[in-house]
């Protein structure tokens, strides 16, 4: 998407994003800030599992299993702790390292696609069982209970770094959140247009064929998942931190179902949209919460029904044929664009 | 041999053995190919000629035997480690990236070995020996059967092998399109050794080369190709009464 030089594709994002960052603390009051601080940490979430879905071709349907243990770790080690600058570290580095381990049994064992969905499945499965399961004193870490199905409550927030008597605000909390979004977006922006990210990308296509070439595609596939549970992980974090509680229902199948029908609805594929997915469908979350007529589980699953039947490529795709295909030139051929026409009939 | 003074061969099998189950569909395969040969595999259906080149490419692994390339014992190695020691293939059923324009899957091959500026130029360069630069920026799924062809060939040659698989390159091919092909395999030749499974006779007459007849899992002739496509088996086996 050029137009007379001028990048669209980085332009658009990059404008919107410092807008909302710097605009909305000047028109929302502090609810509705809340409320967006939670929508760009789902972003974040949606974001990591676009990347190793939608680009690495990995699909993860146990999600919910990183960015439990991101906030797992976060709540454990800030309690632990005190300050909160390891601890964030930590909440980060755990999900890495268990996505690290997972993956390297999945892909090194070379087990099929579908396998692959169905172990995920599974971790998250066994970490919401276990952590469901550890109600009572005798289930702690260091000083933290671990909670059963109540969870951790009070957990500390976030502080500057090294600082630990100068704790983040919730303004402080809606710049961090949203200004790591931003980070991340253009960072896995980046990420894609460097060859590891091209050879992610060409596994998704054809794996053998990369082999044949002579990249290592199980190197490749660890490094995508990893980063992927790295990414979930800092979500899972920044959760908690927003609500200063963490519960088992982080792990929950409902959690990772929710993060594979924002990528769906937003579109296998892209970036931008699963945020849009994420931020469209949290809102939804909220607000059918706030009446009694409909349940938001049955809304959900007609969305989802709906997408796939109607909508298979997701809002993204069809937006940029629609609108940007009319008034740019032809494709273009950058890795960061979806194969969009590819998709039609494949997925 | 191909006459050359250097004693090693390119790639050596011996006592090659591939069995499945009770099934055997490989036995006692010995064959080796000089620097630089062409070798054409001919075979009825079911012969063992795509066993023999997942087993070289690391796709199968051979339950007796050895294979030595340049000397190196290769069988199981990684099909990742075989590519990068230089045995590139073409796949039957053309694998390449289909959501991907046909730049962008050349530059995934060419930048296995180049850098930077370096991979467009080979990129470009592959282009123009292929005549592929005005479909570009096509996505490659969207193209026909033969051009693919071509594009898959692009991706081996831009590894820059010592040695290329071609299972059935002129298959599913126009009479135009299989004379392209047999011109290319003609220029490929000058840098690099070849092993051509195909069917097409005519083809192995316009590429004429030595010739290795597989039946059942094992070799039944070799030698130059009038000699081995006038041979009173090899038309029992396979060519039939068509050949005549």
């Amino acid at each position: 998407m050029k137009i007379a030089g001028i990048r669209l594709d980085l332009i658009v994002p990059g404008v919107c994003g410092l807008a909302l960052l710097f605009g909305l603390p000047i028109f929302l009051d502090l609810f509705s800030l809340l409320q967006v601080t939670l929508y760009a940490i789902m972003a974040i979430l949606a974001l990591s599992l676009a990347f190793i879905w939608g680009y690495g071709g990995i699909l993860c349907l146990g999600h919910s299993a990183f960015f439990g243990l991101g906030a797992y770790a976060y709540a454990i080690a800030v309690i632990n702790i005190g300050e909160s600058t390891a601890p964030f570290l930590i909440a980060i580095l755990v999900p890495t390292l268990a996505a690290a381990a997972v993956g390297y049994f999945m892909f090194y064992g070379r087990i099929s696609d579908v396998y692959v969905g169905v172990m995920t499945l599974t971790l998250a499965l066994i970490l919401f069982n276990v952590v469901n399961s550890t109600s009572g004193a005798q289930y702690h870490i260091g000083k933290a209970p671990i909670g059963g199905y109540n969870g951790l409550p009070n957990v500390p927030g976030l502080n500057v770094p090294f600082d630990p008597d100068n704790s983040l605000d919730p303004g402080d909390m809606y710049y961090l959140c949203m200004g790591l979004l931003i980070v991340v977006y253009f960072g896995l922006r980046w990420l894609l247009t460097t060859r590891f990210g091209r050879v992610a990308v060409a596994i998704r296509e054809n794996e053998k064929r990369v082999e044949f070439i002579g990249y290592d595609s199980r190197l490749h596939k660890l490094a995508t998942f990893t980063i992927g549970g790295g990414l979930a992980g800092l979500a899972g974090c920044l959760f908690v931190n927003w609500g200063a509680y963490v519960s088992p229902t982080t792990f929950s199948m409902m959690q990772s179902a929710q993060v594979i029908i924002w990528v769906l609805v937003g579109g296998v594929g892209t970036l931008f949209g699963p945020m849009i997915g994420a931020v469209a469908l949290s809102w939804l979350t909220v607000e059918v919460g706030s009446q009694q007529l409909i349940d938001a589980n049955l809304l959900f699953g007609a969305i989802l029904l709906v997408f796939v039947l109607l909508v298979p490529r997701g809002i993204m795709p069809v937006l940029i044929d629609r609108v940007w295909g009319r008034i740019s030139l032809p494709r273009r051929p950058v890795f960061t664009a979806p194969p969009v026409a590819a998709r039609e009939g494949k997925r | 041999m191909s006459g050359s003074n250097v004693p090693q061969p390119l790639i050596e099998a011996r006592n090659l053995t591939m069995r499945f189950g009770g099934v055997t569909a490989i036995a006692n395969v010995d064959l080796s190919v000089a620097e630089g040969e062409l070798r054409c595999l001919i075979g009825p259906n079911g012969a063992g000629k795509s066993t023999f080149f997942k087993m070289l490419t690391g796709q199968v692994m051979p339950s007796e035997g050895e294979i030595l390339f340049r000397g190196t014992r290769i069988n199981g190695f990684e099909p990742h480690d075989i590519a990068r020691l230089g045995i590139g293939i073409k796949t039957q059923v053309p694998n390449v990236f289909d959501g991907l324009t046909v730049r962008e899957n050349l530059w995934i091959a060419a930048s296995r070995r180049n850098r930077g500026k370096a991979t467009e130029r080979a990129v470009a360069r592959e282009l123009e020996r292929l005549e592929l630069g005005s479909i570009a920026d096509r996505l490659v799924g969207q193209l026909a059967h033969g051009q693919r062809q071509w594009i898959e060939l692009g991706l081996v040659l831009l590894t820059e092998p010592a040695l290329i698989l071609l299972d059935e390159p002129a298959a599913g091919m126009t009479e135009d399109e299989t004379v392209r092909t047999a011109k290319l395999i003609g220029i490929i030749k000058q840098s690099c050794a070849l092993i051509v499974v195909e069917h097409d006779m005519k083809f192995i007459r316009m590429i004429a080369s030595r010739i290795t007849v597989f039946d059942r899992g094992r070799i039944l002739v070799e030698g130059e190709a009038d000699a081995v496509l006038s041979d009173q088996r090899v038309r029992d086996v396979y060519l039939g009464k068509r050949a005549a």
